[in-house]
């Protein structure tokens, strides 16, 4: 039956009566059944086109329809209908040309059509022409959107026409702003398209960008003899250098059929290995040719026998290079045209780069903010009180567990966050005051034994957490308005929820201000820090200060934790990545002292991303040089950037 | 949940032991290498619970060769020299006529020399980078041209993909892949210059540079795409980050070799719909096979579980020793090795999947786009690709083949028409 | 200083006899040389165990002595295994090509030997060429030297840059983590040389023994390195033991007063860092042709850590100490995780070692650290004298940390 079917398809696609004037859209989808069917970006052209080209009303539905994922084929006659799901695995498939419903199926009697993107797009360029002037705003900006993707020249004209009668003020900036693009790419006035490059030298977006470094594509050539007259040179090239070895403008040479081509040493092998008669080449015994220089000789023999074709020698490639020139050509034949868009392109790239600039500063801002969100517990147990607390990485996983625990029971993310802030500060401060009470307060004089101690606990936390939650890294979802980013402009852009951690270390910053200069326990641990002996004999009990104060500290780190897990992951090993930065960051910065922690955290943000652009391949290059860097500079300021001085300093 | 886990994972670990107490003579030992805790227990105990599975199954049905089948399982814990010592102690102390196991190509490089020397049988179930035909070993998962290379030529073909990102977590499956598809995307015409290349560390969470560059690849009106080896955890900071900066799938596409259903279900899929994985299976595919394991695997592991490749790479290997155990009618290593070639089992896909004699499978290529529901939809699959241990794009693999059926080779130069090694290297 | 080593550290002795025991026993039960009793593989993890033992002397001699609580004692390991595996790797390349390449027809030039020995290691990380510090790889001697020259340097040069700008206590701890993570991230890179993550692996085929059976290699190696423990354990001794060793001690309990007293504090603390960690250097180098392969994963900074824990559960200030902690937890650990022992059912929930160990060496680390500073080698005290050492109710130096005199004697 199917088969049957295909036939007259086929037949009535060849049949050019038939198919010049087809009454209904199943008529056109059946013609190209089979490329239909296929969904390959490659076949379907053709099929897309048949459909917006028919003329019938139908058609911009049909586009839609299958560029949702909508339509399906009927498997038992290959017809293909809109479908909508009514009960599991029933659809309820509609006619195009008719508009009726023709009944509900069983899945397994239907197959649905899966564009893929690519073919996805190419139903949108077509649509274009249905789309621009549709009443509803949101098509049109799909019509937008597509000829942004993926423009062409049949566009210009559509679009121009459409602008006049836009009503919405932003799609229509955004019409005519494609229409200056489109106009430099496609129109045939150069005038106009000069015109069209000079308004838009000082615009930086992607667009723009990508529309002049079209224009401005070049490709490689050379040449006998001087630059030919009928190219659009962009640049004369001389071999020998930077912009041109002096090898790759002989393999050019080579690839070009100007010059013969270079012999490589496995080749000349090859070529001596073929031609092994009665173990000698040429009268060289097999045996001797361990060497690059016997087997020259074995060759040059070969060449004098006429076995072989002599490899050019070093005088021959510099006297090719030197009869020939080599240039880069654009593909753009105008040159007032690519003058001009070489000019823009350059006023372009100078804001482009001021802005990328300005892109890695914020890079650097956020990263410093989450260092030091991550150390600011670490600043209070750590830097004011001495405590070596090498668990802290594991309150700051507590933390961001207790937020997803959190969201296990509430589904809102909003509210979940606003409880589970509290909630892990509770979590953490107990946990902390817990391990002050039971283990720290017993080891105030060894400091080191309280390295080991708290590490003993970090794995068996870390342990714990992966019993209780498994290795698996589990989701922190951020609420929907964190969602996104801060678009200055196509260049400079952030997060959401970095600006959120941004501004969460700031009230962390003004927190510890606050209770260290303005309220009664801070006083108290000042005391304490500085001479716990005297403030004990001044009425303060040490203990309930240090245990509150590392409890403050360790609270911080859960809250951090929520912070840290919304915009990366949570697993059991959240902390351990963290711990050694966050200590290098107290450490650098100078211990006791807040502003340096913040100082420090800057330092080594901006520094990794600094590192990060000079060698934009290799990140795990930019960690490895920070510590580096970090380990250098302890050298020479091992007090860190800030550094108390006299008494307070200590030892 | 992980209670229970662990719980079952004691109790076979305790009737593990009672078997090798109480074993008769005649059972067929089969070694379970995965590990079960460290960083990559997530991911490999699912194979060993899947191998469990399959072990008890075909107990049920009686055994092989009238022999029951009885599973020692180890834990190498993710440390990849004690990966080499359980091999050891798997082959000599226990042992084991055939070993499932490995996950990281660096476990599997360092059992490699153990099981050469002691001439043991290793099915590894994981998609690699390719470049090792080793006697010993049967890889039922893809080589580099059943995964990478299928989807590279999706982007080119499909998705009119000018434009490549190769983003990598920093060892040597996306090293050697990238070099692979970096030499491949040449040979298609794609300029130098039109290959970005960005390694990262393991778990690496500081993806904002890194898509800002990605997204700044698009300034010269080429189409860009993304083809990500990036492993593991650092896949949710990475997608999270793709998703702030709004990019879409329609925008610049992703295809991920090492994202699957597994590590889908850590992240909320809502802004990741459109992006693309390859692999030879997904749950998703609809055959009745596949309904068929689904439905075995939940009821052995829980509802809440999820299938994905190695998974079925583990089926079709132990499917694929148990005929060839029937076909040799013996558990001698080089006997069954012989009788491997050329064994065929379904697909859980659909097709046939057969083992051919460089040890790896041919199989068909799916790529998928991800889906709300974390699943993946599958908008491609190929015919059978058959495995290709050496690649054809690295002049000096290119020269290379494997057959151990009839040159006995895994490295066989077709230039000099010689066996370059017979070990593999490490 | 009339009496002689062996006379004033008669533990120094009986280790020495237990480990020749210990050696002894194990060959007669090997498979090689005697009756089959232990495995090759339990022969094996023996073996590291002494390497690992050595360099817990090694962290007792800069931890326990000194008082420095490096928390980098692995990356020298490390590189000591980096070192030798580069020859190990290399040799055995180029015996393969070699044998392979004879049956060419046009014998190889020595370019085409280097270029296939280049492609056949670094093929497998996506590179041909041989990185500059390959350099050596060919000569065993020279690679020897770098075993111990590489560390050694490394430790001169961060001891110095430390100890210059008197960067100690916790922060030294903390740098020298650092320092390992540093190191590890840079072996973690491709480009460093060391083929990345996968790092070099085969180590154990020796080259040009292809005929010796693993059973036989495993026994060598466990030879050499009891014969390195025992060494190293000598050295150690005479070390701590003479006048030397006090000052050692000195800066352990009161840096300060050791410097006011004239002595170069600096040039004492740098002598014993570069020492350890030509020790820890030695240490690795037996080590991993034992284990098969080395990587980057080896050198975080995690392992130094456990260094520590194993020296603290064993005792640290006292030799002997270090060795049982590190046989002990490291023997223990690997039962534990094994999945040898039994679980605990407990009827509503089961705890399984291989989940629960790690908790438990955490949490008695703790323990050890608050109740039992003298960890295990502790007990020999009660063996020895039939009570703790006679505390004079006073510490040594002003801060409660200082340990005091008898528990330094030992």
């Amino acid at each position: 039956m199917r088969v049957l079917l295909a036939a007259l398809a086929a037949i009535l696609f060849l049949s050019p009566t038939l198919q010049a004037q087809p009454t209904t859209v199943q008529e056109v989808l059946q013609a190209h059944g089979d490329a239909i069917a296929k969904g390959s970006r490659k076949s379907i052209g053709p099929a897309i086109d048949a459909i917006a080209a028919s003329g019938l009303p139908q058609a911009q539905t049909v586009l839609e329809t299958w560029q949702a994922k909508d339509m399906w084929q009927r498997k038992s006659d290959g017809l293909f209908f809109s479908a909508k799901e009514v009960a599991k695995k029933t659809y309820r498939l509609t006619d195009f040309d008719t508009g009726q419903t023709v009944g509900e199926f069983d899945k397994g009697d239907l197959r649905q059509l899966k564009p893929n993107s690519g073919v996805r797009a190419l139903i949108g360029v077509a649509l274009v022409q249905f789309q621009l002037s549709d009443p509803d705003p949101a098509r049109r900006l799909d019509a937008l959107t597509a000829i942004q993707r993926d423009p062409e020249p049949s566009h210009l004209a559509p679009l121009r026409a459409s602008i006049d009668g836009e009503t919405d003020p932003a799609i229509k900036i955004r019409k005519q702003q494609l229409e200056t693009l489109l106009t430099i790419r496609f129109d045939s006035d150069d005038a106009s398209r000069i015109a069209a490059i000079e308004t838009i030298s000082k615009d930086i977006s992607l667009d723009t960008r990508a529309t002049l470094n079209t224009l401005l594509a070049t490709t490689r050539k050379a040449a006998p003899g001087a630059v030919p007259e009928t190219e659009n040179i962009a640049a004369v090239l001389k071999p020998g250098t930077e912009q041109l070895s002096a090898g790759d403008a002989y393999t050019l040479l080579a690839d070009n059929g100007l010059a013969p081509a270079l012999i490589t040493d496995g080749e000349q092998r090859n070529i001596l290995s073929a031609n092994i008669s009665g173990g000698k080449v040429s009268g060289v015994p097999v045996a001797s040719l361990n060497t690059q220089a016997a087997r020259d000789r074995a060759y040059a023999a070969l060449v004098a026998e006429g076995k072989a074709v002599p490899r050019p020698t070093a005088e021959d490639i510099t006297a090719a290079l030197a009869n020939h020139s080599f240039y880069d050509a654009y593909f753009e034949p105008s040159k007032p045209v690519t003058d001009a868009a070489a000019k823009a392109l350059k006023s372009v790239e100078i804001r482009v780069a001021f802005n990328q600039t300005l892109d890695l500063a914020l890079d650097g801002i956020s990263l410093a903010s989450i260092f030091f969100l991550a150390a600011i517990g670490l600043a209070i147990t750590f830097g004011v009180m001495g405590v070596i607390n090498m668990a802290h990485g594991e309150f700051i996983m507590m933390g961001a567990y207790t937020g997803y625990v959190v969201q296990q029971f509430i589904p809102n993310y909003t509210v979940s966050i606003l409880v589970a802030l509290p909630l892990a500060f509770a979590v953490t401060f107990a946990a902390g005051v817990a391990m002050e009470r039971l283990v720290i307060r017993h080891l105030y004089n060894r400091p080191l034994e309280t390295l080991l101690a708290t590490f003993g606990i970090s794995i068996a936390l870390q342990q714990i957490a992966k019993n209780i939650f498994g290795t698996q890294a589990r989701p922190l979802t951020a609420p929907e308005w964190l969602d996104g980013a801060w678009v200055l402009n196509d260049v400079v852009s952030i997060s959401f929820i970095r600006i959120a951690i941004f501004a969460l270390a700031l009230i962390f910053l003004g927190v510890f201000l606050f209770i260290m200069r303005r309220t009664r326990l801070g006083l108290e641990t000042r005391a304490v820090t500085q001479n716990p002996r005297m403030a004990a004999s001044m009425g303060i009990n040490p203990d309930r200060v240090n245990m509150l104060t590392f409890g403050l500290g360790s609270g911080i780190a859960g809250i951090a934790g929520v912070a840290i897990g919304l915009f990366a992951k949570v697993t059991s090993e959240l902390g351990s990545d963290y711990i050694v930065q966050s200590f290098m960051t107290v450490v650098v910065g100078g211990v006791g002292n807040i502003w340096g922690t913040l100082a420090g955290a800057a330092m080594i943000g901006f520094l990794q991303k600094g590192i990060e652009w000079m060698n934009p391949s290799n990140t795990l290059a930019a960690q490895t040089y920070m510590i580096i860097f970090i380990i250098i500079f302890i050298q020479f300021r091992p007090r860190g950037i800030i550094a108390l001085k006299g008494r307070a300093a200590g030892d | 949940m992980n209670f229970l886990k662990s719980t079952l994972a004691g109790a076979t670990m305790l009737a593990g032991l009672a078997g090798t107490a109480f074993a008769a003579e005649d059972t067929i030992k089969i070694g379970v290498l995965h590990s079960l805790s460290g960083t990559m227990a997530i991911s490999e105990t699912t194979l060993k619970d899947t191998m469990l599975m399959l072990i008890d199954e075909q107990n049920k049905k009686g055994g092989v060769l009238g022999k029951q089948l009885e599973a020692v399982v180890v834990d190498p814990a993710s440390d990849w020299p004690l990966f080499a010592e359980k091999a050891r102690e798997l082959l000599t102390v226990e042992e084991v006529d055939v070993m499932f196991g490995c996950w990281t190509s660096v476990s599997r490089k360092s059992v490699l020399p153990v099981i050469e020397e002691l001439n043991g049988l290793l099915f590894y179930p994981v998609q690699y980078e390719g470049e090792e035909s080793s006697k010993n070993v049967f890889y039922t998962g893809a080589a580099p041209n059943q995964q990478a290379i299928p989807a590279t030529d999706y982007f080119l073909e499909e998705l009119g993909v000018e434009k490549f990102a190769l983003l990598g977590t920093d060892y040597v499956y996306p090293r050697t892949t990238n070099n692979i598809l970096e030499s491949y995307l040449k040979g298609k015409g794609i300029a130098e210059e039109d290959i970005f290349v960005n390694y990262t560390p393991f778990g690496h969470s500081d993806w904002s540079k890194i898509v800002a560059d990605v997204v700044a690849l698009g300034a010269d009106g080429k189409k860009v795409g993304v083809i990500s080896t990036i492993n593991g955890d650092a896949n949710i900071g990475f997608y999270k980050e793709l998703a702030a900066a709004g990019v879409s799938a329609d925008d610049i596409p992703v295809v991920a070799f090492s994202v699957g259903e597994e590590e889908l279900s850590g992240l909320d899929t809502t802004n990741l719909v459109g992006h693309l994985a390859a692999w030879n299976y997904f749950q998703s595919a609809e055959s009745d096979l596949n309904e068929e394991f689904i439905a075995k695997w939940k009821a052995f592991a829980g509802e809440e579980r999820v299938t994905n490749d190695p998974m079925e790479a583990h089926v079709i290997g132990f499917e694929m020793y148990v005929k060839a155990l029937e076909k040799a009618g013996t558990t001698d290593v080089d006997a069954v090795r012989e009788a491997m070639y050329g064994i065929e089992v379904p697909n859980l896909t659909g097709g046939t999947a057969v083992m051919l004699p460089n040890h790896h499978l041919a199989k068909p290529v799916l790529i998928g786009e991800i889906q709300e529901d974390g699943q993946f939809d599958i908008i491609s699959q190929t015919e059978e690709v058959p495995g290709d241990a050496w690649t054809d794009f690295l002049p000096e693999s290119a020269v290379l083949k494997s057959d151990w059926k009839e040159l006995g080779c895994g490295m066989y130069n077709t230039d000099t028409k010689s066996c370059v090694q017979l070990l593999s290297n490490y | 200083m009339s009496k002689s080593l062996f006379a004033r550290n008669p533990s120094v002795l009986i280790f020495l006899a237990c480990l020749a025991l210990f050696t002894l026993g194990v060959t007669a039960l090997s498979e090689a040389l005697g009756t089959g009793l232990i495995s090759t593989s339990f022969v094996k993890t023996l073996g590291k165990t002494l390497c690992l033992c050595l360099i817990a002397i090694a962290m007792d001699l800069v931890w326990g002595y000194t008082g420095i609580l490096s928390l980098g004692h692995f990356a020298f390991f490390g590189l000591g295994g980096y070192m030798i595996g580069m020859w190990l790797m290399y040799e055995r390349t180029r015996d393969i090509i070699v044998t392979s390449m004879a049956n060419n027809d046009i014998p190889p030039t020595p370019q085409e030997v280097t270029d296939a020995i280049g492609n056949q290691i670094f093929g497998v990380v996506g590179s041909s060429d041989f990185p500059v510090i390959w350099a050596f790889s060919h000569s065993l001697t020279l690679q020897l030297v770098l075993v111990v020259a590489v560390p050694g340097l490394l430790a001169l040069v961060f001891g110095w840059l430390a100890f210059r700008s008197r960067v100690t206590g916790v922060y030294l701890s903390i740098l020298t983590q650092a320092m390992t993570l540093a190191l590890a991230l840079f072996l973690f890179q491709n480009d460093s040389g060391l083929r990345g993550n996968n790092g070099l692996s085969g180590l154990q085929n020796l080259p040009g023994l292809d005929a010796v059976p693993q059973a036989t290699v495993s026994l060598w190696f466990l030879w050499a390195s009891a014969l390195a423990l025992g060494l190293g354990y000598l050295f150690a001794a005479w070390v701590v033991s003479g006048k030397f060793g006090s000052v050692l001690r000195g800066i352990r309990d009161d840096e300060a007063r050791v410097r006011f007293l004239g002595y170069s504090v600096e040039t004492y603390k740098l002598f014993i860092f570069t020492v350890t960690a030509i020790i820890a250097g030695i240490a690795g180098a037996l080590y991993y042709p034992q284990a098969g392969i080395i990587n980057p994963a080896e050198i975080a900074p995690i392992a130094s850590i456990y260094l520590a824990v194993w020296v603290a559960i064993g005792g640290r200030g006292r030799l002997y100490g270090a060795v049982i902690g590190a046989a002990f937890v490291s023997l223990v650990s690997t039962w534990f995780t094994g999945g040898q022992v039994p679980s605990i059912p407990l009827g509503f929930y089961t705890i399984d070692w291989v989940d629960w160990w790690l908790v438990l060496l955490g949490l008695s680390f703790v323990l050890v650290t608050l109740f039992a500073p003298r960890g295990i080698g502790g007990l020999f005290d009660y063996w020895t004298n039939g009570r703790p050492p006679n505390r004079h109710g006073q510490d040594l130096g002003p801060g409660a940390g200082a340990l005091q005199e008898k528990e330094a004697d030992a």
